[in-house]
């Protein structure tokens, strides 16, 4: 990570950002799929330098049973980020950040779940952030949805996150750790993809109408090339799948 | 991990819905319509500001007290403000004691967005001396009576309070320590955001929810507007979804009830 005192300008003379990327260019993303065993579903997102896991679990009987709902599943998810994920040590007990993180993270994904096909039951995601570089919510988000379809729950479709933001002066997608500390404002939002719906809109910092207008669109044209990675992850494990179904028989005499 | 709304029967929120598509409010409101709006400052006078915000039946009152500290490592030049809610049980009986739950806090964050991102308090006046000693300033939010919305009225107090509030003016001496004067001054406060909800049942929008009309909701999204119309915080909530079209609606509507609410109430 760059020193602080050292970064003057988020934006250098020749467009780039600290990272050498351009205004609407995302870092890096990798997901795979059905990384944990006893998980239902799960998800291993890297995203820049963020790394994160993510399991989930049910449909299962729902502990404490009081809290069980008679017409649809009870969805429940946990982000937490551990204790080495950030420069300074992190307290592993949830912040106050955490906690509502974790609410805004069960609010937009759960319109995408089939919820009612389940009743009595719960759906428990936990969101596990081992490495912290800025837009862990959009990546956590990101990887839940693909770890939901992991665990064969009928989802209407996958939601996925991507913020947008302000640093000096422009509007950029995807925003690292320094650029959303230094920057002037930052905008996770999620998707529907197939419908186009806004699931999760947070913003802090000052964007004028127009910026927020802009920032909107590029975050959205932002979700829909990740939407593609998502897509291409859960096909990839699919044919792993596949083949190591069907060996080939003149393999197996070779190795005998 | 409950909705910690209230209770309104279902029979209520159906009728809500019911009126709604003839563009009509259960309790006669226009869709665009606020709630009446009351504010008064300075009724805790052991605060360093206080303001009790009447919207509609909800109730928030909100005391501002300042002490001294030390500041966050990364930010050594600025005070400390530090916003924090309490769901009081006797405001709804969905509220219940015990430490703060994710509701409660998610509100706490969302006004504290608004305030410092709208950069309502000016912090680099609030340090003493850089790195060890400035002043914190504690915004207590205190839910008294429920009726929805409690975001804006929240939001509303919080700056009211903030405007209201005094303290001793001072010197500060070559070891640091403060030498308080006779007279008083007031927070360099240089921006008053308002924060504006609106919510959505079925596909009407609805500008400043009550109780019953926030449970029949499927999605609600708070915006904080400051200086020249500038948006300076979002929140969307609760289960549900919005349009491009429909943020972007919600965005004027929000800037234009902002603007009518901080004049009557946040100038001069």
């Amino acid at each position: 990570m760059p020193n602080k005192k050292g970064v003057e300008k988020l934006i250098n003379k020749k467009g780039r950002r600290i990272d050498g990327r351009k205004f609407d260019e995302l870092r890096p993303i990798k997901i795979d799929v059905g990384v944990l065993n006893k998980a239902n579903g799960s998800a291993y997102i890297e995203w820049g330098k963020n790394k994160i896991l993510v399991g989930v679990y049910g449909p299962r009987e729902v502990h404490p049973r009081h809290l069980s709902k008679y017409d649809k599943a009870l969805f429940r998810s946990r982000y937490h980020m551990a204790p080495f994920s950030v420069a300074e040590r992190k307290s592993p007990a949830p912040s106050r950040r955490e906690h509502e993180l974790s609410k805004v993270i069960r609010e937009c994904l759960e319109p995408t779940i089939f919820t009612e096909l389940f009743p009595r039951t719960s759906i428990d995601v936990f969101i596990e952030v081992l490495q912290a570089e800025g837009g862990t919510r959009c990546a956590g988000i990101t990887a839940t949805s693909v770890a939901l379809a992991d665990a064969g729950i009928p989802i209407k479709d996958l939601v996925v996150a991507c913020a947008s933001g302000k640093i000096d002066g422009k509007i950029v997608l995807d925003l690292s750790d320094i650029e959303d500390q230094k920057g002037e404002a930052d905008m996770p939002v999620a998707i529907i993809p197939r419908t186009g719906e806004i699931t999760l809109l947070q913003m802090d910092g000052i964007f004028t109408q127009d910026e927020f207008e802009k920032a909107l669109q590029i975050s959205i044209e932002g979700c829909k090339k990740i939407n593609a990675i998502q897509r291409e992850a859960i096909k990839n494990k699919y044919l792993v799948e596949k083949a190591s179904i069907e060996p080939e028989p003149e393999e197996t005499v070779n190795e005998a | 991990m409950s909705e910690n709304l209230g209770m309104v029967s279902k029979i209520t929120q159906k009728r809500i819905s019911e009126l709604l598509k003839q563009d009509k409010r259960i309790d006669g409101r226009g869709l665009n319509d606020y709630r009446e709006l009351k504010v008064e400052a300075g009724l805790i006078e052991r605060a360093a500001g206080s303001a009790l915000v009447t919207l509609g039946k909800t109730k928030v009152m909100v005391g501002v007290k300042i002490e001294t500290g030390t500041p966050y490592p990364d930010t050594p030049d600025n005070g400390v403000l530090t916003v924090n809610v309490e769901l009081v049980p006797l405001a709804s009986p969905k509220f219940e004691p015990g430490p703060p739950k994710e509701d409660a806090i998610e509100l706490a964050r969302v006004v504290d967005r608004g305030i410092r991102e709208s950069q309502a308090l000016d912090l680099k006046k609030l340090c003493i001396v850089s790195g060890k000693k400035v002043f914190i300033i504690f915004v207590d939010i205190y839910a008294l009576d429920f009726d929805g919305n409690l975001f804006d009225a929240s939001t509303l107090a919080s700056i009211a309070a903030l405007k209201n509030a005094k303290m001793k003016d001072y010197v500060i001496k070559k070891d640091g320590e403060l030498e308080y004067k006779a007279n008083d001054i007031s927070l360099p406060l240089q921006n008053y955001p308002v924060a504006i909800s609106t919510a959505k049942i079925d596909d009407k929008l609805v500008v400043d929810p009550s109780l019953g009309e926030e449970i029949a909701a499927d999605a609600a999204i708070t915006v904080a507007i400051g200086k020249k119309g500038n948006i300076c915080a979002i929140q969307k909530r609760k289960v549900g979804t919005f349009s491009v079209d429909e943020i972007i609606q919600i965005i004027n509507l929000s800037k234009q009830k902002a603007k009518e609410i901080g004049a009557m109430f946040l100038k001069g």
